[in-house]
């Protein structure tokens, strides 16, 4: 059975106090007892640059590496936000800040899929699946999650915003998708009883079709009450938001809001992929980033008090070149920055272990090593905040190593 | 799932009356075999269609669609392709309209911005509707396919820049000549096309240290990492990411010149200056420098390479057979590859030919992806689609807008890509409409008319249920039931 080595400090005794703080966390960690907190994922489709995310503005060769695209430093023209002295965050999150300065927002940097493949669609499939490696694993990790997840299965207890049942969330457990927009939480012709009576007839079975338009029937009726205070909710909350991802953001806080069973949630978003013209603090990567930091903010608002009992990742499938192209763009690389906002975040801290980006700490040469293996950050999530047992962990996230990261991304 | 008592004499005589050559030992009726290859070669059975085919013989209508240009186009069909502006005219001048309409608006007068939002909307409307009326109404069946089957394989998408204006050049100068041709051939025309050439990157990838339009360009892998992973050998085939980069600079000097290609329709051109004259080492060769013929002799190795044969060879037994290929035949037909040289129309037939596709168990175990469910639900249906902006819209809701797929690797046709539980209610939602006498057709089909065109496809317990609801539900539920959801 492979355990992290912070899992592996308490065996001896689920009471030990541990060194990384209270022990309140390790206590229940070994008993999957039912939990209301919830996880949501954001995947960065395509590979967005985390060294224009979190950059290194304070190392000289960042400067040097990127003489079109990289950000100044805090305070210069165009320059990036000051994080710690050392790592600026883009200009274009500044809507993050706030929580940042609450310090519920961290980023693990130089993280990612141990696999060296540069491939968008192999790397997203190991992210998806979290087997590095390996191809032939059936089902994505969000969803082996819900079929481990202590308490009551349902349909409607994980969530995919977008046109298709994605990667990370096939497989066995009962999931549900709504399609991105306003248009994913309207009355549909099944609403009508008649109609609504005959297909359920066409679809009365076991077969898997069946099973599927079974739990779209669940996920519907579901999703249709928890929005019905939605006149109210929008009140509340202000003035109607753009289409695009703060949308999306919106709707979904409402919906957890609303709905207690939905705990995983996942969205994706497009267009990270900037083989040339990414622009600096302003242009094509600036524009994709501003949209993706409102929404993280909304979202983060609108939640409410739920914020505190909800962790959200962003990540994506490899990070880009230390060095910008000919093109005023970044190629495929491999490290990258994690993003992790929460209620239980010890936030305020770029984590992760970094030694800069001189010729001689780059991968290769070219792009950053990953020094964190991006299950180490979810299977911490995984056991801290959701309450997955060991036995849960080791279905969740089969064959990670044993040696853990250096830190702790949970404040709990 | 039982078979209609019904039709079963009607079956068995027909089986008996047009006992074609025999293909592999099979237990399937030449009813079930002929919905097979219309819903397999093609995009579904039209009314009548699964008689004609039993009649003709399984065997002959394979053979007869592996030969397109024997099947004339019907006058109809070729007088509306006639009509359409866009499919008709050539490259360079489709972009020429589509360059001048956004360098109007510059100047952000608004009546400059309503002429390029036409422009624009000419341009996709056409090379849409070209598209769609040939998979609804060519008797060209696989030829639409395959067309589909390759554009997803080199996939391009048409919001990326200067590739809206090119899409219908690409599908008609790139893709169709070669859909069932030789894929080295396949392969160049798209290593060549400006569709390509811009959506990957190609188009601006230099020998380090050289200045293009006064800006300072470098290497671009990008064309040459999908091309190797995505177009020939497949991502485990293992190659390096030192193979990418030299790969990537034996194809520098690949590109377009926009302005050139506006005025004379020079749609690529081999740029020496912008060419890395290095020597290289890719796939454990040694390359000598040799300007364009480098990425020639690339194309050579990669269309007959062993691993591209049986990568290919594996996607098209899924599109095909089934979304896990029997591991016998995709070796069979990577071995006709491999004999052919890489002829499409001999790996097909080794395909079609087997007996793992015309086995029982291969029949109706694919689930129809948006565009084949819209496609095959508009077939069915008797009346000719007048206005084909509902089913690109119905495309749309449903996750599959055509030439929208933002990434190389085009859409999966896999049934765990699209079932999912808000797919399905959309689909039957889009049942309802068509069924609609408001909705696109001007006729909605008649229910009975209906069950007679699809046949053995939809079950006893399907007819049973939908017999029993009332007559204005029932057209829906054929169109939205699980039977008609899978092929």
């Amino acid at each position: 059975m492979q355990r992290r080595s912070f899992l592996n400090a308490l065996s001896a005794s689920a009471a030990l106090v541990l060194p990384l703080g209270r022990s309140a966390w390790a206590a229940t960690s070994v008993d999957a007892r039912p939990t209301k907190n919830k996880l949501v994922v954001v995947m960065l489709r395509g590979a967005v640059d985390g060294l224009n995310v979190v950059a290194p503005v304070g190392d000289a060769n960042y400067a040097r590496l990127r003489p079109t695209i990289g950000l100044g430093l805090p305070g210069a023209d165009n320059g990036a936000i000051d994080l710690d002295g050392y790592f600026g965050l883009h200009p274009a999150l500044g809507a993050l800040m706030p929580l940042w300065q609450q310090k519920k927002l961290a980023f693990v940097h130089a993280s990612g899929s141990p696999d060296p493949t540069r491939s968008h669609f192999d790397a997203q499939d190991y992210m998806e699946s979290a087997t590095p490696g390996r191809k032939n694993t059936q089902d994505g990790w969000m969803n082996r999650m819900v079929g481990q997840l202590p308490g009551e299965p349902g349909a409607s207890r994980a969530l995919s915003i977008g046109a298709v049942m994605p990667r990370i969330l096939s497989g066995p457990a009962a999931a549900m998708n709504l399609p991105n927009g306003a248009s994913g939480v309207k009355a549909t012709v099944l609403d009508r009883p008649d109609v609504g009576a005959a297909f359920d007839q066409l679809y009365a079975g076991d077969s898997r079709v069946a099973r599927v338009y079974a739990d779209g029937k669940t996920a519907h009726r579901e999703v249709m009450s928890a929005l019905e205070s939605r006149e109210m909710q929008a009140a509340d909350n202000g003035a109607p938001l753009p289409n695009g991802f703060p949308d999306d953001a919106a709707r979904l806080a409402q919906l957890m809001r609303n709905d207690p069973k939905i705990q995983l949630a996942f969205v994706a978003l497009g267009g990270w992929d900037t083989h040339a013209s990414q622009g600096g603090a302003t242009g094509q990567l600036a524009n994709r980033l501003a949209p993706l930091a409102q929404g993280l903010a909304v979202l983060a608002q609108r939640l409410g008090p739920l914020f505190d009992d909800t962790t959200i990742v962003v990540m994506s499938e490899f990070g880009r070149t230390a060095r910008e192209n000919g093109n005023g763009g970044t190629d495929h690389g491999h490290g990258n920055a994690m993003w992790v906002l929460g209620g239980g975040v010890a936030g305020g801290r770029v984590l992760g272990e970094w030694a800069g980006v001189g010729d001689a700490a780059l991968n290769e040469g070219r792009d950053l090593p990953v020094t964190t293996d991006f299950r180490s950050v979810l299977a911490e999530i995984a056991e801290k905040h959701l309450r997955m047992g060991d036995k849960q962990l080791v279905r969740l996230f089969p064959a990670l190593p044993q040696k853990g990261p250096g830190f702790t991304v949970l404040r709990v | 799932m039982k078979k209609p008592s019904l039709v079963l004499p009607l079956l068995l005589s027909a089986a008996l009356l047009h006992a074609g050559p025999a293909l592999a030992v099979t237990s399937a009726t030449t009813e079930q075999q002929a919905a097979h290859v219309l819903n397999r070669l093609g995009y579904g059975p039209r009314p009548g269609d699964i008689d004609v085919v039993a009649g003709m013989g399984v065997r002959r209508y394979i053979d007869s669609q592996l030969d397109p240009a024997s099947l004339a186009l019907p006058a109809a069909l070729q007088a509306r392709l006639d009509g359409l502006d866009t499919v008709n005219r050539p490259a360079g001048a489709v972009l020429g309209e589509f360059v001048a309409a956004r360098k109007e608006v510059r100047d952000e007068a608004e009546d400059a911005k309503a002429r390029r939002r036409q422009v624009n909307e000419r341009i996709s409307r056409d090379t849409a509707n070209a598209c769609l009326v040939r998979a609804l109404e060519s008797p060209r069946q696989l030829e639409e396919v395959m067309v589909d089957f390759w554009f997803n394989h080199f996939n391009v998408f048409s919001g990326k820049g200067d590739d809206r204006a090119l899409i219908a050049s690409y599908e008609r100068d790139a893709i169709r000549p070669y859909a069932m041709g030789n894929f080295r051939d396949l392969l160049g025309a798209t290593a060549k096309h400006p569709a390509m050439l811009y959506y990957l990157d190609n188009v601006q990838s230099s020998a380090a240290g050289i200045k293009a339009n006064g800006k300072p360009a470098g290497l671009n892998e990008n064309y040459a990492r999908e091309l190797m992973e995505l177009h020939t050998l497949g991502a485990d085939a293992g190659y390096s990411q030192q193979d990418v980069t030299e790969l990537a600079r034996m194809l520098t000097g690949w590109t377009y010149d926009q302005r050139r290609l506006i005025q004379d329709n020079e749609t690529f051109r081999f740029d020496a200056r912008r060419h890395d004259k290095g020597a290289k080492t890719w796939l454990g060769r040694a390359v000598a420098p040799d300007g364009q013929r480098e990425g020639e002799q690339a194309l050579d190795v990669l269309a007959v390479h062993p691993a591209t044969a049986q990568h290919i060879s594996y996607q098209l037994a899924q599109y095909f057979v089934q979304d896990a290929p029997p591991p016998a035949l995709v070796e069979r037909m990577a071995r006709s590859w491999q004999d052919s040289h890489g002829d499409i129309r001999t790996v097909l037939r080794t395909m079609f030919y087997s007996a793992e596709f015309m086995a029982p168990s291969a029949m109706r175990a694919k689930f129809k992806t948006p565009y084949r469910y819209v496609l095959s639900a508009a077939r069915a249906s008797a009346t000719p689609v007048a206005n084909l902006q509902p089913l690109l819209a119905a495309m749309n809701q449903l996750g599959m807008p055509l030439y929208g797929c933002q990434t190389p690797d085009g859409y999966k046709n896999t049934e765990s890509a699209w079932l999912n539980p808000d797919a399905l209610s959309r689909r039957i939602a889009f049942a309802s409409t068509l069924a609609s006498s408001k909705g696109p057709l001007a006729a909605p089909p008649d229910p009975g008319q209906l069950e007679t065109t699809l046949g053995g496809t939809v079950s006893g317990r399907t007819r049973d249920i939908v017999a029993s609801h009332p007559a204005p539900l029932r057209t829906a539920m054929l169109l939205g039931s699980p039977d008609f959801m899978q092929y």
